[in-house]
């Protein structure tokens, strides 16, 4: 029986999936955005503007930031878990940590959803 | 009895001058420290992405803050960070695959991550920003 803690990693090999999916996906995102960057090479807003409001881009796009804030989740957590040993004190951190990157996927959603 | 002899022969050695990280080990701290970086400046990266893409006017704002040195500076070593965390991450990727786990190329390959790291950074960087 394994002694499962609350504030532990909830002992998966989910999550280092996910990280290494995510790191990936973020990646490819990476260079296709330089890529578009060195094509267009945008001086004016309407050009910088262009690149993300093609529908594929905006996808794209939403599909990079939800993969950086899961991914920023996992490694920020084995932050607090590596130096952070009072167990309220952790979860504490852990709430903001998730509080503050749901947060970010919204303001994400607001940011495309105007272009 | 053999364990008690292995550990009373095992040498000690606590003088910090003479102990060093090896070069996998700086890259694999600086790789949490970028990520952890990173996090922290998301809600100024968010912000100028929003600013951005919101109107012309905050467009140039944003455009205008990018000319201040200091803040180019900033961006800068942002640059760095990230392009850091992306090509030690793909290093972690290989090493997950069982490629270049042996010591020899481990110590080479997190040479090369920090020769394209920073060739990367002084390339995208330089072109971003100047």
């Amino acid at each position: 029986m394994v002694n499962r803690v609350l504030v532990g990693a909830h002992y998966g090999l989910k999550d280092w999936v996910i990280q290494r999916a995510t790191a990936i996906i973020m990646a490819i995102y990476t260079v296709v955005l330089f890529a578009a960057i060195a094509v267009v090479r945008p001086d004016s807003f309407a050009a910088w503007r262009g690149i993300f409001a093609n529908g594929l881009m905006k996808f794209a796009t939403f599909l990079f930031f939800v993969s950086l804030f899961y991914h920023a989740w996992i490694g920020i957590r084995d932050i607090w878990m590596d130096y952070v040993k009072p167990d309220g004190l952790r979860l504490l951190l852990m709430i903001a940590t998730a509080a503050a990157l749901v947060g970010y996927t919204g303001w994400v959603m607001q940011i495309l959803g105007r272009i | 009895m053999a364990e008690i002899t292995i550990k009373k022969m095992r040498p000690k050695n606590l003088d910090l001058m003479t102990i060093r990280l090896p070069l996998p080990g700086i890259l694999s701290i600086i790789h949490r420290v970028s990520g952890a970086g990173i996090f922290l400046l998301l809600p100024v990266l968010l912000w100028l992405f929003q600013s951005s893409l919101g109107s012309a006017e905050t467009f140039a704002v944003a455009k205008g803050l990018l000319t201040h040195p200091l803040v180019k500076l900033v961006l800068f070593g942002l640059i760095w960070l990230y392009l850091h965390h992306f090509c030690a991450g793909i290093r972690y990727l290989l090493l997950d695959l069982h490629l270049g786990v042996e010591l020899e190329s481990a110590r080479r390959s997190s040479k090369i991550v920090f020769a394209v790291s920073i060739a990367l950074t002084f390339f995208i960087g330089g072109a971003l920003l100047w």
